[in-house]
């Protein structure tokens, strides 16, 4: 599954819907408004993740792993079992679909954390999601041939190598229910289309889509290795899912201010700032200057309360939003929107560097 | 003659558009439009198309002759290198709109996205326009080369600039027109700004009556509020940039 593969110099295509009150939609939507914009992509990668889909087992982290061989299966499943209570495993049901070839083994687990395993060697207790983290990064590092593509509760990605709308399609997309769906068209620029290097990139219920190129991902794989994040999937977008689980979960800082930390603003615009806001942006560039992505970027960034488009400071990938009663969409084109949603309450285009944040209206249980 | 482009892969509906002009059609409606791209490019005839829907990416791309009129918002890259014709816009336009125009011109309604009229140029009777009825994003009119960008800020919201930051950067030819005053952070080094004179009035009254003409807005509003110019101060800012 991974391996050498010959470069392909060849934009992407991203997509994401949010109900705002959590109404869940099957995929078909999502497949129909990235499929529109088929010609973004190039074949080597689709891919989407999909927030309240597994509603009877809410509480479990949901682990989707892809496997180069059924031995790499049976050593990983030892390590889960070891790790985890393991309440449920099956295979994640395709079907045929003709572009779509050689698709590695595809299984998802339903785990719960033992509350006796969270302790570190020294006596220490773990926060469980921590704990997850590291059997995450355990998996895709250490255990030959498997790729844990994401390992959040309620949600899964669906990813591989082929067109979106066939990746989709192959899935079975339209038996999942979901009131965020975020979707991906892969036209690979610099690095392999594999199925484990197709967006979305996760990480507990974090999850990423990017059309464009982080320039800056020496600078931040190495900062994200001193907190023990290893980048092994091949593809540059793997650093944002990383630092939203840094910055936000594990730092606590705000939604907003973590984007302002990717895609910070220029100093001549902090130079202009009220004194305290400067204060704010100043220590913000200095502390995490090596958590800020370089390159062109649009990103839908989401997780199970929160989808988030972001572009980078000087545009130069396009995003437009739509608003329509209490779904919130987000796409490369306008009319990737219009497809499934005709008569917008509202659109606009996002600007650089500057969030736009769709959150569950409050009391919203899912 | 009208064609109902729902769901109509792009190519399939542009060979359909060439074929009509070919066969001699002047008139041509497309209803349902959503994201088909390339719609106009490369046709030299002085046909008129009607696009009903948002069209795709790279409208009117290397034109040269016919007029596009669009009720929709437009997406990027409208009028890449076009030669001649016009574009009109009933909405607002995205990013790299008028990229390296050499002629004809362009009308949006509303807002329009980042790096518009990115080296426009400009020979001898050969004046390519850009007219933006909203505001516009940052690097306006970027190494523009020639050619005339107006901006016009008009039904905007409180708080919302006219243009966005690196206005002009880089340019050293052609004129900007702004309705209204630019702070001076905003500007790229390589521009100044300038008061109207009577030949700046002259060669800006067409484009806003037009304009006006195209989306029903009054002259005399228009004109309410004074304009200004930038102009490049070089001619080549990056002359001496590679002769070392």
């Amino acid at each position: 599954m991974i391996g050498t593969f010959p470069r392909i110099p060849s934009g992407c295509a991203i997509s994401g819907m949010m109900s705002k009150k959590g109404r869940r939609m099957n995929g078909e939507a999502v497949i129909k408004s990235i499929a529109l914009m088929h010609d973004r992509s190039n074949g080597l990668g689709g891919g989407f993740a999909a927030y309240g889909i597994y509603p009877d087992f809410k509480n479990h982290y949901a682990f989707h792993i892809l496997y180069s061989s059924k031995q790499n299966r049976i050593d990983t499943e030892t390590y889960l079992k070891d790790k985890f209570i393991v309440d449920r495993c099956e295979p994640i049901p395709t079907r045929n679909v003709d572009n779509i070839t050689d698709p590695p083994i595809i299984w998802r687990y339903f785990l719960l954390v033992d509350g006796k395993s969270l302790y570190d060697n020294a006596g220490q207790p773990v926060d469980e999601r921590d704990y997850v983290v590291e059997a995450v990064m355990y998996i895709n590092n250490c255990l030959d041939g498997a790729f844990v593509i994401s390992s959040g509760k309620n949600m899964g990605a669906f990813k591989g190598v082929g067109y979106p709308e066939d990746i989709g399609r192959f899935f079975c997309l339209e038996d999942y229910e979901a009131y965020i769906w975020t979707s991906h068209g892969r036209f690979p620029t610099n690095t392999p289309g594999w199925w484990g290097g197709a967006h979305p990139f996760c990480l507990l219920d974090w999850s990423v889509v990017h059309n464009g190129e982080i320039s800056s991902y020496g600078i931040n794989k190495r900062y994200l290795e001193m907190f023990n994040y290893r980048c092994e999937l091949q593809t540059d977008t793997e650093v944002v899912a990383y630092f939203v689980d840094l910055l936000h979960r594990k730092q606590g800082i705000p939604l907003e201010l973590t984007c302002k930390i990717l895609a910070a603003p220029f100093w001549q615009e902090i130079d202009r700032m009220e004194p305290e806001q400067r204060a704010v942006y100043t220590a913000i560039r200095q502390v995490y200057g090596s958590a800020l992505l370089n390159g062109p970027f649009s990103f839908i960034i989401a997780n199970s309360r929160a989808m988030i488009g972001l572009n980078d400071r000087i545009k130069l990938r396009p995003m437009t939003v739509g608003i329509k009663d209490d779904m919130v969409y987000m796409a490369s084109e306008e009319s990737a929107i219009r497809e499934i949603c005709p008569d917008l309450d509202e659109v606009w285009t996002a600007e650089a560097g500057e969030p736009v944040i769709a959150e569950l209206e409050e009391g919203v249980e899912v | 003659m009208r064609i109902d482009a729902r769901g109509m892969y792009y190519r399939d509906l542009n060979k359909m558009i060439h074929q009509a002009v070919k066969n001699g059609e002047t008139e041509i409606v497309l209803d349902n439009v959503n994201g088909q791209r390339y719609i106009g490019t490369g046709i030299n005839e002085k046909v008129r198309i009607t696009v009903n829907g948002v069209p795709g990416n790279d409208l009117a791309a290397f034109m040269n002759g016919p007029e596009i009129t669009v009720y929709a918002n437009a997406q990027d890259g409208i009028g890449n290198t076009m030669n001649d014709g016009t574009v009109v816009v009933h909405g607002g336009a995205g990013d790299v709109l008028g990229y390296a125009m050499r002629g004809g011109k362009i009308f949006i309604k509303g807002n329009v996205g980042y790096r518009v009229g990115i080296h426009m140029k400009e020979y001898q009777d050969r004046v390519p326009a850009i007219v933006v009825g909203g505001t516009a994003g940052d690097f306006f009119g970027e190494y523009m080369a020639g050619g005339i960008l107006v901006v016009l800020g008009l039904n905007r919201k409180p708080g919302d600039p006219l243009t966005g930051d690196y206005l002009g950067t880089g340019m050293h030819g052609g004129i900007i027109y702004l309705r209204g005053e630019v702070e001076r952070y905003k500007l790229g080094k390589e521009v100044e700004v300038f008061e109207l004179n009577e030949e700046d009035e002259k060669k800006l009254q067409p484009f806003l009556e037009e304009y006006c003409a195209h989306f029903g807005f009054e002259l005399e509003e228009v004109l309410s509020v004074p304009f200004c110019k930038l102009l490049p101060v070089s001619k080549r800012p990056y002359g001496r940039l590679y002769a070392y």
